[in-house]
């Protein structure tokens, strides 16, 4: 889209300024390696600029909002502990707070953290241990292919370094949350997370991206990556729940060892504009992957979820199930690329997409892709499109049960077949809380508490 | 008053006229059989009497202790007392079957203004309802007629009924596709429930099962309208000579 690239050259100087400000800043500038992946980043960026949908991996969301806008650093905001109490979870194993993309110590809670298992601020891991972190970051994320993951890379500042060393078992859930306050003008943040299981170790993290304090256009470009070795067993969850004015971009890039299990739980409640990729290499023989998600949109919400699923070694076996629930003007997204490599033999792929349109102007594109050089694999896809049944609506109903409220225990159910693949009783339960307050709130019963108040105008433009 | 009272009932579905006026008058402690071949309207009457708002009322009345079923929805008739047992029970994943039911219960009572029943005292009721239905326990955990059989899809609607206790129990071809043992257990779950203050109105197609529940009253519904109503001998009268009987000999039958 031209329109598109001219604005991206528009914008050009604000992100040159920017990208030299957060340099300066920025720990670890006294590291070369790190120093050549933030320029070469930013370079990557500026060559290719921001993708429009003439590219196919973009085909259904028009970024050009971004594009167009001048976006800020975040500013430096001092949250109290009051403000931020309603959106912690219990039972967490440690939690880390950031606000506006900064770690915030005073929030965060390190006291307990399990023997074996480091959690700390990326910033200052970088400073106190770069080898340890140089080790991983950036080796996996793939700057060349995604403009945002560039950007993000060009803008390393701090984010939430997990480490578990070699058989260590963590019972509990490591707890990040990312809050985003209410600003004067456009704002960003590009958290940057690495996780790591050592051999044999197990552990689950939780992200969670949401806004205090009212609405302002913000950007969150985040990426993680999420390193699994050999017969480890790992869970990560991403929930979005910010307002709808928040563009949320995330990266989840996992790379796998020999008999890991991974498993990627998705959640997007919120955001105006969200993308959410999913990028696991199944890179060690005989590794399981499990990408579970759930996306709920209303208003002009667009949801996008990019899979890519590369299968790299013989015996792996992934599986891909996202469900939809996409009402009013609500625009969903399902791309599932799975990449058979020709040595990935014995590869068992399956993927499902299950929508339900609750409204005539909603709208959901599901894309298979399967790209398969190995020649003994099975891959299967599939996708549903569906409203709530008439008939389950009336036999609920013939059973003194509301309208509303069986409609309600419908989608909850829908939801519910996502949820119930999570392992973790904490996130489920925390899961699962939020998603009933959001279809109580989709379906007007609860009051509104201008958290999640309607957009005034689109900001996503319609794709064709 | 009587507990059902259906005046003259016309009703259409997209522009075709199903049934084409019916009376029938149900009183408490009854137990009423409505047969009829394929198409006859059966399902029809037993849907509009749970409140499908698929059919379209055209002419009649419908009242219900003397209020007027066809003004409520099917939430509303429910709590007032009227039960469904489907001939196709849904299954709906992802709904527990003692949630569910519990849920149901409770907007039941909110509605009559009794205290919501808590999990610990429905348990202990609900499994003794199980074992009416000789029902494994199991069923407590799976989703809401999920993977269940045939036989035990009705069974659950039994189950449902047996802790629902409504008024008036609307069984919608229960017996079609069981198999005798599933036939003889769903009847004692009916049978246990049979008492002075409920009615049961048993739509079938076949007159085996009313071997099992006898009826006080059957009627014959042919091509929307009731075209013979009788005694319990009618039904074998017509396990006899078959529904073209009835078409041949159309009498001023009344309910």
């Amino acid at each position: 889209m031209r329109d598109t690239e001219v604005a991206t050259v528009e914008q050009l100087d604000s992100w040159l300024e920017n990208f030299t400000e957060s340099a300066k800043g920025a720990s670890g500038q006294n590291l070369a390696r790190l120093k050549r992946l933030r320029e070469d980043a930013f370079a990557r960026f500026c060559e290719v600029g921001f993708p429009t949908t003439h590219d196919e991996d973009w085909r259904f969301t028009n970024v050009s909002g971004i594009a167009r806008t001048a976006f800020q650093p975040a500013s430096d905001v001092k949250l109290a502990p009051g403000d931020t109490a309603a959106w912690r979870v219990d039972d967490a194993a440690a939690t880390l707070v950031f606000v506006n993309g900064r770690f915030c110590a005073e929030l965060s809670e390190l006291d307990f953290v399990p023997k074996g298992v480091t959690v700390a601020s990326l910033r200052e891991r970088i400073a106190s241990h770069p080898e340890e972190v140089e080790r991983h970051l950036g080796r996996y994320a793939d700057t060349q292919r995604d403009a945002f993951v560039a950007l993000n890379t060009a803008f390393i500042s701090d984010g939430a370094y997990v480490h578990v060393a070699r058989g260590v078992v963590v019972e509990a859930p490591i707890y990040l949350l990312y809050l985003s306050t209410k600003e004067d003008a456009p704002t960003m943040t590009h958290p940057r997370n690495l996780i790591v299981a050592e051999d044999e170790a197990q552990v689950a993290v939780i992200e969670d991206y949401a806004s205090v304090g009212g609405e302002s256009v913000v950007l969150s470009n985040a990426v993680t990556e999420l390193i699994a070795g050999e017969n480890t067993v790992t869970q990560h969850y991403l929930i979005e729940r910010e307002h709808l004015k928040a563009f949320n971009l995330s990266t989840l890039r996992i790379e796998q060892g020999r008999s890991a299990n991974v498993a990627s739980h998705s959640v997007l409640l919120g955001g105006g504009l969200v993308r959410n990729n999913v990028h696991p290499v199944l890179a060690g023989e005989g590794g399981e992957c499990l990408i579970n998600g759930l996306f709920l949109g209303t208003g002009s919400q667009h949801l996008d979820n990019y899979m890519h699923v590369e299968h790299a070694a013989p015996h792996c076996g992934s599986r891909q199930f996202y469900n939809g629930i996409l009402d009013e003007h609500a625009h969903g997204v399902f791309h599932g690329r799975i990449v058979v490599h020709k040595i990935a033999q014995k590869t068992d792929a399956k993927q499902t997409n299950r929508n339900l349109l609750l409204s005539d102007d909603a709208q959901i594109d599901t894309k298979p892709q399967l790209e398969i050089y190995a020649d003994d694999v099975k891959c299967t896809h599939g996708a549903t499109i569906g409203q709530i049944e008439d008939n389950a609506l009336f036999y609920l109903q013939s059973r003194g049960i509301s309208e509303l409220e069986a409609r309600k225990l419908l989608l909850m159910a829908f939801a519910e077949e996502c949820v119930e693949r999570m392992q973790s009783t904490v996130a489920r339960a925390h899961i699962q809380r939020l998603i009933s307050e959001h279809l109580l709130f989709a379906e007007g019963i609860a009051p509104q508490d201008g958290t999640l108040g309607r957009v005034e105008e689109r900001v996503v433009e319609e794709v064709g | 008053m009587s507990l059902l009272e259906i005046r003259n009932l016309h009703v259409s579905v997209g522009g075709n006229e199903i049934l084409k006026g019916i009376d029938l008058t149900v009183n408490a402690g009854e137990v009423h059989s409505i047969m009829g071949p394929n198409g006859s309207g059966k399902s029809t009457l037993a849907q509009v009497l749970a409140r499908r708002d698929a059919y379209e009322v055209t002419k009649g009345s419908i009242l219900f202790e003397g209020k007027d079923l066809l003004e409520m929805k099917p939430e509303e008739a429910a709590c007032e007392g009227v039960f469904l047992a489907f001939q196709y029970p849904v299954e709906i994943p992802g709904i527990g079957n003692t949630y569910f039911l519990r849920s149901a219960l409770n907007a039941q009572r909110k509605y009559r203004g009794e205290d919501e029943m808590d999990a610990m005292d429905f348990l202990p009721m609900f499994r003794e309802k199980l074992k009416l239905l000789e029902m494994d326990d199991k069923l407590l955990n799976r989703s809401l007629n999920e993977g269940f059989s045939g036989g035990e899809k009705k069974r659950n609607e039994i189950l449902q009924m047996a802790v629902l206790e409504p008024k008036l129990a609307i069984l919608d071809e229960t017996d079609s596709g069981l198999d005798i043992d599933a036939l003889r257990i769903v009847a004692q779950g009916v049978n246990s429930l049979r008492s002075p203050e409920r009615a049961m109105v048993v739509v079938t197609h076949y007159q085996r099962l009313l071997n099992y529940i006898v009826p006080d009253f059957v009627h014959v519904l042919v091509d929307g309208r009731i075209v013979r109503s009788g005694g319990k001998e009618l039904a074998l009268e017509l396990e006899e000579k078959g529904y073209s009987w009835t078409e041949h000999e159309p009498v001023g039958a009344r309910a």
